[in-house]
């Protein structure tokens, strides 16, 4: 049935079509229309931010926390060049985003006009796909693609831009079940062709002698089926896994096949287990950067089976004897089923003397620090955090930043979509508006910011949002008066000249907590730290609780840019060699 | 690999030319997705070429002449596959046998003295001179690249032109290579 709307009518209409529950926005001029008739419904509800970069990284909290698609509504002009950074983020972690920006009427297109911008070609490589919509009668036909491609295959960033005039205009609304969309405009999952890359998947790994699975966000991405099926594959075969970044929570931390994370600041059992295994399974991860370390010298003597839904992953910077197209739960459903057909089984006393190596690694106990009694470790705040908050429904969300990967290291989790944090893109301010977007997707859940004083200021203004919606969100700022992770570069590689990295004139964060009606809480020794946890779990308000810790702690283990996954560092008294140290100045 | 400054150096990988040919929606913005994919990524673009081969499907034909390793030309094609709007992408030189062709338009400075030499030279190449209202002498030649070029090259041995060229399109010989 068609029937004629408004275009701001048909935009709210497609939104309630696709189940939307939640908008993350800012009002503007050339959004007018789409707030005016937000004002007369009551099925979706507006969060209103206070920076529209906050309202992305909400919106991406909301998605990750909840696997839906998260929606964001914001003006033209600075409206939309603010989302830029939220959308590359979100294009680099895979985040299934509709952006919906207002654009200035099409007669003024192109004039210069006032909060005029080119909001589809500055967004063109930061987003999945974009549209420019010009005729009121294709805004649902659309709005119903860009839902589908945000979440389809690879999940990603879709904007919506819309001239004023087409928001006034009149037009039919189509229901989404009448949108045929062209398959080549979608994904098409190659795994059904070829069913002996199966195959040779289960043989490789049925003859491994020291395999390893390497589990990525892409097993999240997946839906929660994935990781249930991840963790049958890993029991049945009784190979170690390590996950990365984007991928902890897949396999609970406690599980014992569990090596913890790998990469720049994983665990040296991860890392020497990856550069000796003869077989590696890699799940849904993209050998990314921070994970593989010096290329040349990545695991050197294994083969690799890759399992990744974007083909442009498969041989990009390594290259791989088995990849496999598809998405993850497909993919594992049907190796698992092969597996059983085949009768398949893992040599035990093989992996009991890979996994005897691997025990060995774990007792150099990499993540061990020295406490004290004066200072407040930050490894040990986040231990102390874990601890007190581990049997309640918690999401983590952090910055970016030394307390990110400390966050990584020490706090434990057992389920997938409760930790978010910005890997790709590295956002400083992500962790903030993230947590807002998971508290409204999680009402009654614990959500914590772990922060740094240096990322908490990026996005301190959503404290306003925050407040307004009564979101009991806490904010962990690991207070070392230091931008930590540069500082720690600087110290490597730099020779210490810490430039720019200190941070004069914090702000009072307890004062600025309740400057916003939140709840400011501080904890300055070791001995006050439990106290203040727990004064911030059982506060149903906004708190921010600043701890402050030891200011020139180094985050350890690290493998330094330019060295290989055996030539991790574990403490600052070992020093990296020196060849590759040089060379490792020129990278990130 | 791409050039990452992670990456390893791989001195025994060739690099060559390659004729890629992108079948894609005609509609607004797809031109720019694709060259803003090459220029993003550090991809090289020797020349390219655009135009409607569909009128009622919607649909037109980028044919871009690249160079690279067969890993850079690889992760091109599969990078072109992640934009919504394209529908297939070819790779003409793995394909083995295509046949390819471009239009060169070439404006002669002619005088007496250098007249019938031009002339031998454009008939020897099949050039074709196109009449206008401004009687200058303008040739028109198609052909393979490398034949332009040396026509090119020989007329610009005799006198001054001016050219503009049209960068190659191809197509593959198989019959019925009919995409989607």
């Amino acid at each position: 049935m068609k029937q004629e709307m408004t275009g701001a009518e048909i935009v709210l209409q497609s939104l309630v079509d696709q189940g939307v529950e939640v908008v993350f926005g800012y009002p503007g001029g050339a959004v007018l229309p789409i707030y005016d008739t937000l004002f007369k419904q009551n099925s979706i509800k507006h969060v209103l931010v206070r920076q529209e970069g906050g309202a992305i990284h909400a919106a991406e909290g909301y998605a990750r926390s909840t696997g839906k698609v998260g929606v964001v509504l914001v003006t033209s002009g600075p409206g939309a060049t603010n989302v830029v950074t939220g959308l590359t983020d979100a294009m680099m972690d895979s985040i299934p985003i509709v952006c919906i920006t207002g654009q200035v009427p099409q007669h003024l297109i192109g004039s210069d006009a006032f909060q005029e911008c080119d909001t589809t070609g500055i967004t063109r490589p930061c987003t999945k796909h974009n549209y420019l919509v010009k005729d009121p009668n294709k805004l649902s036909p659309v709005f119903h693609e860009a839902f589908t491609i945000a979440q389809d295959g690879r999940p990603g960033p879709v904007l919506v831009d819309i001239p004023k005039d087409v928001q006034f205009a009149k037009g039919n609304y189509v229901e989404k079940e009448k949108i045929i969309i062209p398959s080549h405009r979608l994904f098409e999952p190659e795994i059904f062709k070829h069913d002996d890359k199966i195959n040779e998947v289960v043989d490789l790994i049925s003859k491994a002698k020291k395999p390893i699975f390497y589990i990525g966000g892409g097993c999240i991405n997946s839906g929660p089926k994935a990781s249930e099926l991840v963790s049958q594959f890993v029991e049945i075969t009784g190979a170690p896994a390590t996950m990365t970044l984007m991928g902890l929570g897949v396999i609970g931390s406690s599980h014992p096949n569990s090596l913890g994370m790998l990469g720049m600041h994983g665990m040296y059992e991860a890392n020497m287990a990856m550069h000796e295994c003869d077989v590696m399974i890699n799940i849904g991860a993209r050998f990314d950067d921070r994970v593989t370390g010096r290329l040349d010298a990545f695991s050197p003597n294994s083969k690799k089976i890759h399992i990744d839904i974007d083909e442009s992953n498969i041989n990009k910077t390594i290259k791989v004897d088995v990849p496999v197209v598809g998405d993850v739960t497909t993919v594992l459903t049907k190796i698992i089923q092969k597996w059983k057909d085949k009768k398949l089984k893992t040599n035990a006393s093989d992996l009991k003397l890979w996994w005897d190596k691997i025990n060995n690694w774990k007792k150099i106990d990499c993540l061990n620090f020295s406490n004290d009694e004066k200072e407040i470790k930050p490894q040990y705040a986040i231990q102390r955090l874990y601890d007190l908050t581990k049997d309640k429904k918690t999401f983590i969300t952090t910055e970016v930043g030394q307390h990110q990967m400390w966050a990584a290291q020490f706090y434990k989790f057992e389920k997938p979509n409760r930790w978010l944090t910005s890997g790709g893109l590295g956002t400083m301010g992500y962790g903030f508006p993230a947590a807002i977007g998971a508290q409204v997707a999680n009402p009654d859940a614990l959500v914590i910011d772990i922060a740094g004083d240096a990322s908490i200021l990026m996005n301190i203004q959503e404290m306003s949002t925050a407040v307004q919606y009564r979101l009991p969100v806490k904010i962990f700022i690991l207070n070392n008066e230091y931008m930590g992770m540069v500082r720690q570069w600087q110290e490597l590689l730099h020779g210490g000249r810490y430039s720019e990295s200190y941070t004069d004139s914090l702000p009072d964060f307890v004062k600025l907590a309740e400057s916003y009606k939140a709840v400011g809480l501080r904890a300055k020794k070791p001995e006050e730290l439990d106290d203040v946890i727990n004064e911030m779990i059982n506060t149903d308000k906004t708190v921010i609780a600043d701890i402050w810790v030891s200011k020139e702690e180094n985050c350890f283990p690290m493998i330094q840019s330019g060295s290989a996954h055996n030539e991790m560092v574990l403490s600052k008294d070992q020093k990296q060699d020196e060849s590759s140290a040089e060379k490792g100045k020129i990278l990130v | 690999m791409n050039k990452s400054v992670y990456d390893s150096p791989d001195n025994t990988a060739v690099s060559k030319r390659h004729i890629l040919t992108v079948l894609v929606d005609n509609e607004p913005g797809v031109l720019a997705r694709v060259i803003g994919m090459f220029s993003g990524r550090g991809y090289n673009i020797d020349s390219l070429n655009v135009a409607e081969v569909s009128n009622d499907e919607h649909l037109s034909r980028i044919t871009i002449v690249t160079e690279g390793t067969s890993e850079v030309v690889n992760q091109i094609e599969k990078q072109l596959l992640r934009i919504v709007p394209v529908h297939s992408v070819s790779n003409l030189d793995e394909e083995g046998s295509a046949v390819e062709a471009e239009v060169a338009l070439v404006n002669i400075d002619l005088n007496d003295s250098n007249k019938k030499k031009i002339y031998e030279v454009c008939d020897f190449y099949r050039a074709r001179k196109i009449e206008n209202e401004n009687n200058s002498i303008i040739f028109e030649i198609a052909g393979a690249s490398e034949r332009i070029n040396r026509f090119i090259k020989e007329v610009n041995q005799i006198t001054k032109i001016e050219i503009v060229r049209s960068g190659p399109v191809a197509i593959s010989t198989y019959k019925n290579t009919k995409e989607d």
